[in-house]
């Protein structure tokens, strides 16, 4: 959903993305986290916000957010808050949730993430903080009918919100930056950020300005855009809405709006001025969380390298071109995958070549991830080493790659069933040299006018002639010796 | 009963010619809190919570410039839970104090349009 | 049938003697709560089953010879904001009206390691809040010294229990002095720990920075036996101190010589105090010098701020608490609502008492928008000027001493109507709290043939001086003896 710049005016886009931390427990509950199952089958006492329950951290989410903080760059604060956000909803049993508010664990970082030149954008990260996701009410009137049910499984399931800065210019910048930032926290492994399950969730403020004006505009809120098309077409969507209003000579007024994706439009759920009052306050129950300078240095420490320190150093240990490095660094663990079949192999060049081509292409006609798929990292470069000797050709050697992607296997057992060897035999493909020099004589003359790039046309209809089978080295030998010996009538 | 140390009393909050907090303020943080109001009772607690803030108001004659808050009397460290999750409660007593369920679930009024939250 | 046991320790020497089993104690306690004790409406729900079970458990562990401590067997009682797993738990409100509940409190846990027998829950204020345990939905509790006066609050089941020989002891709650007061106006001893010594998981939240758990009796002996059953860190508390709970029975030597009481200027204002109070407190004070005490002045100028900085922690901190009750997971719902709103606003209009809403309209005005800053970060501020203030004062001093209250019972009814006189009353227990520092309130004589309390109040964690003086004030007299002219 790439677009142009809009004409008038530009367009400044922040997200505040909520992301469900890969713990066990609840963040102050021991009520197991689980997905799917059946209404408030998951709960505690502390999830029901019975009288007198009190929260406990746990401590693993803590570790997370400092892991995230770190990868992003953030400032980790060795002391941070947790307040009560007081509103009133069915699915929020206390009646508050538990978060951070004017003192969060991380502020100001920033990622970086690919644009459409080939480039590198870095965009802010102002601030991220812990917090508790609230239960689910269920409208579903074929399930509630004309009621509304609660689910409080996912009560108190800990999450990262993780806010930017107005740093994103377009909605297929907005996408971007969300994929880039899902796939960085699977990468460090504090979420699994599966958009399915709701363990990754945006809402997005939104302003458009005149070029060149410096100040903001007003902005206004998108809430619960859970698909990053859906992201992207609801921004479009308040672009298209606020220009209107700018174009008619009117003024955007603060609000929050839902998205209708089968109407294509945003529609105002309340204005700024009706906003809740929060009532924010730090949370009694709570002590002020402490975080010990040698706890950041250590979690510091274990941080798996990052997205960019992979990246340069894939261009300087493996000589790739940026593009590749940054291709194949995307997440981490295609970025393993690669390192695991460099070693097998030998050169990089080649294993990145068919990874980003033949791989990449068969996981994304699947809708897999590399992680996903059957085929090992030694397969590949026993597959690249087969085409190398000679023994397949890179035409039948591409064929297989959906095979060992969706069920594996050993590529020379592959190419042996197959039947997909190599021709060497000089009588087999001595008879198919022949028959194209007969039927290109035009070309066999321009060979020997001087003209010897035509070989490689030669050489490509010998392959066609042979089902692409022919052992490429052999088809050159025989052509050039052919050509080079039948002289001139 | 007399106080030296605490009371002053003023006026009576009905007489003041500024009050502290108006009925249509009662009325606005009672929605806030979820307590409906009739207008009597608004009226009486904003004389009451008026007379309550006129009190209160003895503090501003304290200097608090550069005094850290107390949200947390005794200082003490983090305390933090192994991220180990217990068996979850059995599910009917979960929800067995629920004044409406269906099945598991807690049954509340349908949400209407405009009470969307979160 | 015998009589429910005196004190936890004339219980427990009967029973070690042989003279008594604990069903017989657990059934006497029974007999008198529902018996002569009913009117005094100091209980709105009995254990009788399940005390009597215990009881019996109790008795066949003492004839194999073991005692898991002093209170074993011995009947109890608890506030009824402190919950148990399959009990009722109401907190005296009706919005939570029919709520079992599905957890057990960890105070409950321990008094039953300690194998005291709970033999009901005690009527209090609705949520706690309150000095005069009028405002509940179950109706006023009644001072057995006076049934025309209340008890205090808003633990005054507790302190009418105990002080009416129902039960030897019994557990309350302090937030602003709900442990103190009525133990003072009832005529027995009452103490509110340092905040974070006794465990507050199951202790229905009124102001989570401030509330604390504590306990009933008529001697500081006994009090001390009920504070080690119950004190102690939990890990399901993140406000639990982790400091080793001392063995206070230890530390009640008898001997106060030595020991410098403080005197603040600031609480002993001639106007300010009921004269009767006023001397009754000064004769106590003169009784510990003529013990070897050192009596000393000391400071506490921040003390003219503290009822209406806690007003304002309290209900902030309230209304947030009390959001919960919402009508969706328990309690009382309101019937035939319009849609969502509706039903939150009538549940919560229905259910709460009138307190309880100008409380949580207070509250929640002092954190809404434009007004946090100029009043609940201020109050907050004055916290730490009082938490200095006693810093301060006890580099001079071991305890300090006041009156627990600037009058006796009052009449019922006699300030439900002017909740501002009403909160003045809590002038000399908010600043405890606030600080997060323990009390005792313990009795020293009578005015008008109403008990009066002395308070003392030590550093965080000083319960065992404390103790220790209260138990050396008791041992050279004998307020602590007498008793309301009906009981038994």
């Amino acid at each position: 959903m790439t677009r142009s710049p809009h004409p008038d005016y530009e367009v400044v886009i922040g997200l505040e993305v909520h992301t469900h931390l890969r713990t066990e427990s609840k963040l102050f509950s021991p009520a197991p986290v689980t997905y799917g199952e059946e209404p408030n089958h998951s709960v505690h006492p502390i999830c029901l916000a019975l009288p007198g329950v009190l929260p406990v951290l746990n401590d693993r989410a803590v570790e997370f957010a400092i892991r995230a903080g770190l990868a992003t760059h953030c400032k980790i604060h060795t002391r941070s808050v947790f307040a009560r956000k007081n509103y009133f909803y069915p699915d929020l049993p206390k009646g508050y949730q538990i978060s951070q508010y004017e003192e969060p664990v991380a502020t100001g970082g920033w990622i970086e993430i690919p644009v459409e030149d080939g480039g590198i954008r870095r965009i802010g990260i102002t601030r991220i903080h812990m917090e508790e996701d609230a239960g689910k009410s269920i409208h579903d009137a074929a399930i509630a009918g004309d009621a509304t049910h609660v689910d409080l499984n996912r009560a108190g399931v800990p999450l990262l919100e993780i806010v930017s800065e107005p740093d994103l210019r377009s909605p297929a910048e907005a996408g971007t930056y969300l994929r880039s930032l899902r796939s960085f926290l699977r990468y460090i492994q504090v979420s699994d950020a599966d958009l399915e399950k709701g363990q990754f969730r945006c809402d997005a403020n939104l302003s458009l300005r005149r070029h060149g004006e410096s100040l903001l505009g007003i902005r206004t809120e998108l809430k619960n855009l859970n698909s990053f098309r859906f992201v992207e077409s609801a921004l479009e969507a308040e672009i298209e809405r606020q220009a209107g209003i700018l174009d008619a000579g009117g003024q955007v007024v603060q609000a929050t709006l839902a998205y209708d994706a089968a109407t294509h439009r945003t529609r105002v759920l309340r204005l700024k001025e009706n906003a809740d009052d929060y009532r924010y306050f730090p949370d009694p129950d709570l002590v002020p969380l402490v975080i010990p300078e040698e706890r950041i240095e250590r979690i510091r420490a274990e941080l798996p390298e990052l997205g960019d320190a992979k990246r340069e150093r894939f261009v300087t240990q493996y000589g790739l071109p940026e593009y590749d490095a940054r291709l194949l660094t995307a997440s981490r663990s295609l970025a393993d995958f690669f390192e695991a079949a460099v070693s097998a192999y030998d050169t990089a060049k080649p294993v990145a070549n068919w990874i980003l081509r033949d791989v990449q292409q068969a996981l994304g006609e699947r809708d897999l991830e590399i992680e996903d798929a059957k085929l090992t990292p030694g397969a590949l470069a026993a597959l690249i080493r087969l085409v190398d000797e000679g023994a397949t050709t890179v035409q039948s050697a591409r064929g297989l790659v959906p095979e060992l992607v969706e069920r594996g296997g050993d590529p020379e057992a592959l190419v042996r069933e197959g039947g997909l060897e190599a021709v060497s035999d000089s009588d087999v493909l001595g008879q198919a040299v022949d028959q194209v020099l007969r039927d290109h004589a035009d070309d066999a003359d321009r060979y020997r006018g001087g003209e010897t790039r035509v070989l490689n046309f030669l050489m490509g209809q010998v392959m066609r002639q042979t089902g692409g089978k022919a052992n490429p080295g052999v088809v050159r030998e025989l052509l050039v010796r052919k050509l080079e010996s039948q002289a001139c009538p | 009963m007399r106080h030296a140390i605490t009371l002053r009393s003023g006026p009576p909050a009905t007489l003041r010619a500024v009050s502290r907090i108006s009925r249509e303020e009662v009325e606005r943080v009672a929605a806030l809190a979820r307590l409906s109001v009739t207008d009597e009772e608004a009226g009486r607690l904003a004389v009451e919570l008026d007379r309550l803030l006129e009190y209160v108001d003895t503090l501003n004659s304290l200097d608090t410039e550069g005094v850290a808050p107390t949200s947390h009397v005794i200082p003490m460290a983090t305390p933090v839970r192994e991220d180990r999750a217990a068996p979850p409660m059995d599910p009917e007593l979960a929800v067995a104090n629920a004044p409406c369920r269906e099945g598991s679930a807690f049954v509340v009024p349908k949400v209407i349009e405009g009470e969307e939250e979160g | 049938m015998p009589a429910p046991p005196g004190t936890l320790q004339s219980g427990r020497d009967d029973l070690d003697a042989g003279r008594v089993s604990s069903v017989e104690l657990v059934d006497a306690a029974l007999a008198r709560a529902e018996g002569s004790g009913a009117e005094l409406n100091a209980f709105v729900g009995m254990r009788a089953e399940r005390a009597r079970a215990e009881a019996t458990e109790a008795d066949a562990r003492r004839a194999r010879g073991e005692r898991r401590s002093p209170m074993d067997g011995i009947p109890v009682a608890i506030k009824d904001n402190m919950v148990e797993m399959g009990e009722p738990t109401t907190a005296g409100s009706a919005i939570l009206e029919g709520f079992v509940s599905p957890y057990t409190s960890t105070v409950v846990e321990r008094l039953q390691a300690a194998g005291a027998v709970v033999i009901g829950r005690t009527n209090l204020d609705e949520f706690a809040m309150g000095s005069s345990t009028e405002h509940s939905c179950f109706g006023p509790t009644h001072n057995p010294w006076d049934r025309e006066r209340t008890p205090g609050g808003s633990s005054g089941g507790s302190a009418a229990a105990v002080a009416a020989g129902i039960v030897p002891a019994a557990l309350g709650s302090d937030t602003g002095g709900s442990i103190r007061q009525p133990a003072a106006l009832c005529g027995v001893v009452g103490i509110k720990p340092s905040y974070g010594r006794v465990s507050r998981f199951g202790l229905v939240a009124f102001a989570s920075s401030l509330d604390q758990i504590g306990g009933f009796a008529h001697t500081a002996a006994d009090t001390a036996w009920v504070l080690e059953a119950i004190a102690g860190h939990d890990p399901k508390d993140s406000t639990s101190l982790h400091e080793p709970v001392p063995r206070y029975s230890e530390a009640l030597t008898g001997d106060v010589s030595g020991l410098v009481v403080g005197l603040p200027r600031e609480y002993f204002v001639e106007d300010g105090v009921d004269p009767g109070v006023l001397s009754a407190v000064r004769e106590a004070v003169a009784e510990l010098e003529r013990a070897g005490a050192v009596v000393r002045e000391v400071s506490l100028p921040h003390t003219a701020y503290a009822v209406a900085a806690y007003y304002l922690i309290a209900t902030a901190e309230a209304s947030s608490n009390l959001a919960r009750y919402d009508g969706v997971r328990y309690g009382h719902r309101a019937a035939d609502s319009n849609g969502l709103t509706d039903m939150y606003e009538r549940t919560r209009s229905e259910g709460f008492g009138a307190e309880v809403k100008r409380r949580i309209v207070l509250g929640t005005y002092v954190l809404s928008a434009g007004y946090y800053e100029a009043y609940y970060r201020k109050a907050q501020q004055v916290r730490t000027l009082l938490r200095r203030d006693f810093d301060e004062a006890f580099r001079d001093c071991d305890l300090i001493a006041t009156p627990t209250c600037p009058e006796t019972a009052f009449r019922l009814a006699e300030k439900t109507d002017d909740p501002l006189r009403m909160y003045l009353s809590d002038v000399y227990t908010v600043s405890a709290p606030l600080a997060g520092i323990p009390g005792l309130s313990v009795p020293c004589g009578l005015s008008d043939g109403l008990p009066v309390g002395l308070q003392l109040l030590g550093p965080v964690l000083g319960e065992a001086v404390l103790l220790r003086a209260a138990d050396a004030f008791q041992g050279l007299t004998d307020h602590h003896t007498l008793r309301p002219p009906e009981t038994p």
